[in-house]
């Protein structure tokens, strides 16, 4: 069984790297200006887990090959690591094994990380395993300059809308998706809001002598 | 796949570019599209109808569109569009402080709001593991002010459900109800909905003395009037022959679409959060999970009825367990997140406390520091991210919340149990009568707030 659990000790890309206090385009005048810090995702703790959470991550490394490239078992919540070639086989296999029996794909949502390189847009899918009443969340990630991932809307048909949404807001391809449309913008909007690098937009709001600028470009903490 | 093109040259396109005669033609019937169906089936010549029902049909719950194709009365196809109401929510809580979420996300689905803060801040919360922290009274007026939004919600599913096929009296009396829910929710909150009571750490404000005798009133109000709704409905033949086997969906097709909330529980099966998965202290209340075994729309009536029931049941343990908590805190001892609330409603609506600023600025310079800190900076949330799925009115509604250390949210997303149950208005309507589909929408209770977000 232990030889089939992934090493921990993946070195994750930095979420970011952060000077000083504020957000981009303002003079730092706290001095706090030389602060350097590199964010970096939580790699968990260590195995074993916890009650069931070892059973899954065993079972499914039976029913698929190198199903992982990272577990992550953080404040009380899994997050298995998939590599998106092998997406379509773990979640049918999550799906369809008694031991498992996760039959419930509550949610698709993406995240658009500018700074990890090779893997900007991450997509996380919660399941549900009414039977077992658990619940597990996976983590696929992709290239911005080849944003595809196999649809799972074959295995889960519930996925349809929420992937029809990520692809509307960060523009992930998923390939077998079979409408794969706008669903929230309009059908000949240009662009993925949710994208980092997509600007949120607004005019300054003006006073009688005193402009107060688009929430986007205010001085902000971070 | 883009909508097809038509070439307007008379028309005046605003977003057209200059000399861009190819824009597209925005027409009452939406985005080009339409249009080609209309053509292309009256081209056909059979006797297949296309109709395009909404948007912001009085029936569709908001402003939802749906694409139906009807041969005579039977719906051959029904396909939903939504979108009309996207407002970017997440995008802009990515702008604004971890605290200023909380008034973002109450404007998602309106007719519940409440449970949406609650999702969002018991994810925020356990992203700065301080769930154990959270004093118990707190969470008991979270159960409250959940329950009785559960109540308001259920009277607005029944009373515009029923509205729509005919049983106006649903509508006024269910509206009746609600509104006295709103009044406390005034009374508390300052407001009758977006209320952004509910706070990572706590709530925004602790009751009101009079709040508990309001609380009583309220209580003995609903006692009263509950009964109505069944004495109106349950055995009334026409509301039968218009409810029963209508919007059939049994349980392989909802665990199929994922669909959670009194549709999967008039199948038969008795799933609800609160007592699978229970979170703010659910565990610690009697009440029972209801469940009918119709699989249709009269089913999803019957469990919303039967809820509201249990969910008073609840409000009256709340209403104990308050009275007894009374004076102690409603938000966590930890003065770098805890909001410096504690805020006494003025006449205006405004909230204040003298005493507070009596302190901060008299007597103790780090309260003063820690109330400017988290007022203008707010507070750094630990790298991770977090799913806390709870049990809406309609459904599973989940908050998935992202942090990269910073002051703001990375990433907010919710699922919200509307935008996947609409999903199943196909499976729902198609090969029924053209009528029964407003009965699937009302049983499905969609709201398109929070449907769009």
């Amino acid at each position: 069984m232990s030889e089939n659990l992934p090493v921990a000790a993946v070195p994750a890309p930095p979420i970011s790297t952060r000077r000083g206090m504020w957000g981009e385009g303002s003079g730092d005048t706290s001095g706090y200006g030389g602060i350097v810090r590199t964010v970096t995702p939580p790699t968990g703790s260590e195995p074993p887990f916890g009650p069931w959470y070892d059973e899954v991550i065993a079972r499914l490394a039976e029913l698929v090959a190198e199903p992982f490239q990272q577990v992550v078992f953080d404040r009380g919540e899994l997050t298995l690591h998939i590599p998106r070639a092998k997406l379509s086989e773990v979640v049918k296999a999550l799906r369809d094994d008694a031991k498992l029996r996760f039959e419930c794909c509550m949610s698709v949502s993406g995240v658009h990380y500018p700074a990890m390189t090779g893997a900007e847009f991450h997509v996380v899918y919660h399941l549900q395993s009414m039977t077992h009443n658990r619940r597990l969340r996976l983590e696929v990630s992709c290239p911005a300059d080849d944003p595809h991932l196999p649809s799972v809307v074959a295995t889960y048909p519930a996925a349809d809308w929420h992937e029809r949404e990520t692809w509307d807001m960060f523009g992930v391809i998923f390939d077998q998706h079979p409408h794969l449309t706008r669903i929230l913008m309009p059908d000949d909007w240009v662009g993925h809001p949710q994208r980092k690098d997509y600007p949120l937009g607004g005019i300054p709001i003006e006073f009688k002598g005193a402009v107060v600028p688009p929430v986007d470009q205010r001085r902000n903490y971070r | 796949m883009t909508p097809e093109r038509i070439a307007t040259p008379d028309a005046e396109d605003v977003y057209a570019a200059d000399g861009d005669s190819d824009a597209t033609a925005y027409t009452a019937a939406g985005p080009g599209d339409f249009d080609a169906i209309a053509k292309a089936q009256a081209e056909r010549g059979d006797e297949t109808l296309v109709i395009n029902m909404g948007p912001q049909h009085p029936s569709t719950h908001g402003v939802l569109r749906l694409m139906v194709e009807c041969d005579g009365e039977t719906v051959l196809s029904a396909r939903p569009g939504i979108g009309f109401l996207h407002s970017g929510i997440e995008k802009n809580m990515e702008y604004r402080s971890w605290n200023q979420g909380s008034a973002f996300v109450t404007r998602m689905d309106y007719v519940a709001p409440i449970f949406n803060e609650a999702a969002y801040c018991l994810a925020v919360e356990r992203l700065l593991g301080i769930e154990d922290e959270i004093p118990q009274r707190a969470k008991d007026i979270r159960v409250l002010f959940m329950e009785l939004c559960r109540i308001a919600s259920h009277l607005i599913a029944v009373g515009t459900g029923g509205m729509e096929i005919g049983a106006l009296t649903m509508m006024t009396i269910g509206f009746r109800e609600r509104e006295r829910i709103l009044d406390f929710f005034e009374a508390v909150t300052g407001l009758r909905m977006n209320h952004a009571y509910l706070r990572p750490g706590g709530v925004s404000n602790d009751l009101p003395e009079n709040a508990i005798a309001e609380l009583r009133d309220l209580i003995k109000w609903l006692d009263k009037h509950f009964p109505e709704y069944a004495a109106f409905c349950n055995e009334n033949p026409i509301f039968k022959g218009r409810m029963c086997d209508i919007g059939y969906q049994d349980l392989s097709a909802c665990m199929a679409l994922g669909v959670t909330g009194p549709i999967l529980r008039c199948t038969g099966y008795g799933w609800d959060l609160r007592k699978q998965q229970p979170y703010c202290g659910y565990q610690d209340y009697d009440f029972d999970v209801i469940t009918w075994d119709t699989c249709d729309a009269y089913g999803r009536f019957r469990v919303r009825l039967a809820e509201m029931w249990e969910s008073l049941k609840i409000v009256k343990q709340a209403c104990d367990k308050l009275e007894a908590s009374v004076g102690q805190p409603v938000m966590v001892e930890n003065a770098k997140i805890g909001s410096p609330s504690e805020l006494a409603l003025g006449p205006d609506g405004q909230g204040n406390s003298h005493e507070h600023v009596k302190k901060i600025m008299g007597q103790s310079m780090e309260d003063l520091i820690h109330h400017f800190k988290v007022v203008t900076e707010g507070y750094r949330v630990p790298v991770g991210q977090a799913y806390v799925p709870i049990e809406s009115p309609k459904g599973e509604i989940g908050c998935h919340v992202v942090s990269d250390g910073g002051a703001r949210p990375f990433r907010v997303h919710m699922r919200d149990p509307g935008f996947n149950h609409l999903q199943s208005v196909p499976i729902q309507c198609e090969g029924g009568m053209l009528a029964d589909i407003v009965v699937c929408l009302g049983s499905i209770d969609p709201v398109m707030g929070g449907v769009d977000r």
